[in-house]
């Protein structure tokens, strides 16, 4: 049987809040998480903010240690293994962090060399990819600061791609988005998992974007998985018309929750 | 080996992108250094004392190239956190190790450029005149001193890992620190007694003293025409303190490093601020 690309088991994440002088309480950001994705799946994870799905991407992308639990990527475990992990994961997150000075080429020839790459060879890989993502070759040289939001999105989706990853993290990557972008970036990542069989775990809040994107979807709720399968699956079992029933009907929440509950989103 | 390379190679092109984009800001920095140099220097001048205004000329320009290599290092982790991108750093497969030498790379070529920027605009300001001094010996010194100053770097950047407001606050207490007990302007002797013992802590105190024997100050046949700077080997005590200096504080910075941020990673301290 093979190796899933994603296995996460009774996978565990609290965060310590401060109550005043000397007084601290826990908040489980992920409570007991298990779920596998295979290779060359789109998994989605829904969830509304607060969730955990932050966090779970986190500790996917190595930048959080969990309490407890296992994960394994590509058959590499971490914390251990990290080093290896750093080399096959690319990360999109909800916020375009980048040298908001430097030009779009000039952030991902930097992100290209820190990976160990060739320049030139990077040079021409994300130009392909900027013209996949509807992005003119003109934008290659614009400072990120005079680019609009959906702009800077798409050059961070290509800086997670630009190193040609086998496995990609995808936090809520179409949030913020205008509809013409958000359609662009979906497609890219249909062909990106049929030309490339790339390996997708994505968080949203996007009931539709979830149900055209992933093979599979878990809900995620107070840090819980509370349910996963087909969108079909979820809404037969929850008994629900649309996915977005089903969510508030097996989660008893709402996607729109804006309430922060945990420390880390 | 080729891939350390271009990953020490990415630091050195981030570095001087960001200088491009940033070049009012450091010409800025850089006049503000010259201005702060000559103002001290010239305090040797008014007084009409070649070797006090020697004395003034070596700290300002000797604290310019380690608090700038210092505060470079130091601060590039807390630059990070502002931009957001120190996850997407401490997420790419580069070593620690290859990445705080890539930002220490890039700090020291930093570092050289606006010492010799001050070093020109003294000589314009203050008529100071090198002949006879022992610039070799300075370089060697320099080179030496700079191990401890990237190990005190490393040290520092655990703080802006750790908070990044605090940790920002905190390198520059640090430096402040070094600047107040090092002798820079002024002999350890004239601070209070309780405070005399962490100079010998700095590893600024070796180096100004290396430096200023090597520039000749304080040797009576220095004269404003002529200085008599000692040989290398009469400054063989502070080389090998700091030598001992840089081979302790190097791979002890880059281990609390490492320990620090696998603490951020537990407390879910990495996320981005500002």
């Amino acid at each position: 049987m093979q190796e899933p690309a994603i296995e996460v088991r009774s996978l565990r994440k609290s965060f310590r809040k401060r109550n005043g002088f000397m007084k601290s309480s826990r908040l489980w950001a992920i409570d007991d998480v298990s779920f596998t994705v295979a290779e060359g799946e789109t998994y989605g994870l829904l969830g509304p903010n607060g969730s955990g799905k932050s966090s779970l991407i986190r500790i996917l992308s190595t930048l959080l240690i969990a309490d407890s639990g296992c994960v394994k990527l590509l058959g590499h475990s971490l914390p251990a293994e990290q080093e290896r992990v750093r080399q096959i994961i690319g990360r999109v997150s909800v916020d375009a962090a980048f040298y908001k000075k430097l030009s779009a080429r000039e952030n991902l020839l930097y992100t290209a060399l820190l990976y160990g790459q060739k320049a030139k060879d990077a040079e021409i890989r994300a130009l392909e990819i900027l013209e996949r993502l509807g992005l003119e070759g003109t934008k290659f040289s614009t400072p990120l600061e005079e680019m609009s939001r959906g702009m800077q999105q798409k050059i961070s989706i290509a800086r997670a791609l630009v190193v040609n990853p086998p496995l990609l993290l995808l936090d809520e990557p179409t949030t913020g988005l205008d509809p013409k972008s958000r359609r662009d970036v979906q497609t890219f990542l249909e062909e990106l998992r049929a030309s490339e069989g790339t390996t997708i775990l994505l968080t949203t809040h996007d009931m539709a974007e979830a149900e055209r994107l992933c093979a599979r979807i878990g809900f995620l709720a107070h840090g819980k998985l509370v349910a996963e399968g087909t969108a079909a699956d979820l809404m037969k079992h929850a008994q629900a018309d649309t996915l977005d029933d089903a969510f508030i009907k097996l989660t008893g929440e709402e996607l729109a929750d804006e309430e922060e509950v945990a420390v880390e989103g | 080996m080729e891939i350390v390379m271009r990953q020490t190679w990415a630091f050195l092109f981030r570095g001087y992108h960001l200088t491009r984009r940033y070049i009012s800001w450091v010409v800025v920095f850089n006049f503000y250094a010259v201005v702060t140099s000559a103002t001290v220097a010239l305090i040797g001048v008014a007084a009409g004392d070649y070797q006090l205004t020697l004395t003034l000329v070596v700290g300002a320009l000797l604290w310019n190239y380690l608090s700038w290599l210092y505060q470079e290092i130091a601060m590039s982790i807390a630059y990070e956190r502002w931009e957001g991108t120190l996850e997407y750093t401490f997420m790419a497969p580069v070593s620690r190790l290859v990445h705080l030498l890539g930002v220490s790379l890039y700090s020291l070529l930093n570092a050289i450029v606006t010492s010799v920027i001050v070093l020109l605009g003294l000589m314009l300001l203050t008529n100071l005149n090198l002949r006879g001094a022992n610039l070799f010996g300075v370089f060697v010194v320099l080179a030496v001193s700079t191990l401890a100053f990237v190990g005190l770097g490393l040290i520092a950047a655990i703080f802006p890992v750790m908070s990044a407001e605090r940790g920002a606050e905190a390198t520059h207490i640090f430096q402040g620190s070094l600047l107040l007990v090092s002798g820079v302007y002024y002999p350890i002797e004239v601070l209070p007694k309780w405070l005399q013992p962490l100079s010998a802590i700095s590893p600024a105190t070796y180096t100004l003293s290396a430096c200023r024997k090597l520039f000749g100050v304080g040797n009576p046949a220095s004269t404003a025409e002529h200085l008599a700077g000692a040989p290398l080997s009469s400054v063989g005590s502070e080389l090998l303190i700091l030598a001992l200096m840089g081979a302790v504080l190097m791979p002890v910075g880059l281990w609390i490093f490492l320990r620090v941020e696998e603490w951020a990673k537990r407390a879910g301290k990495l996320k981005r601020t500002g």
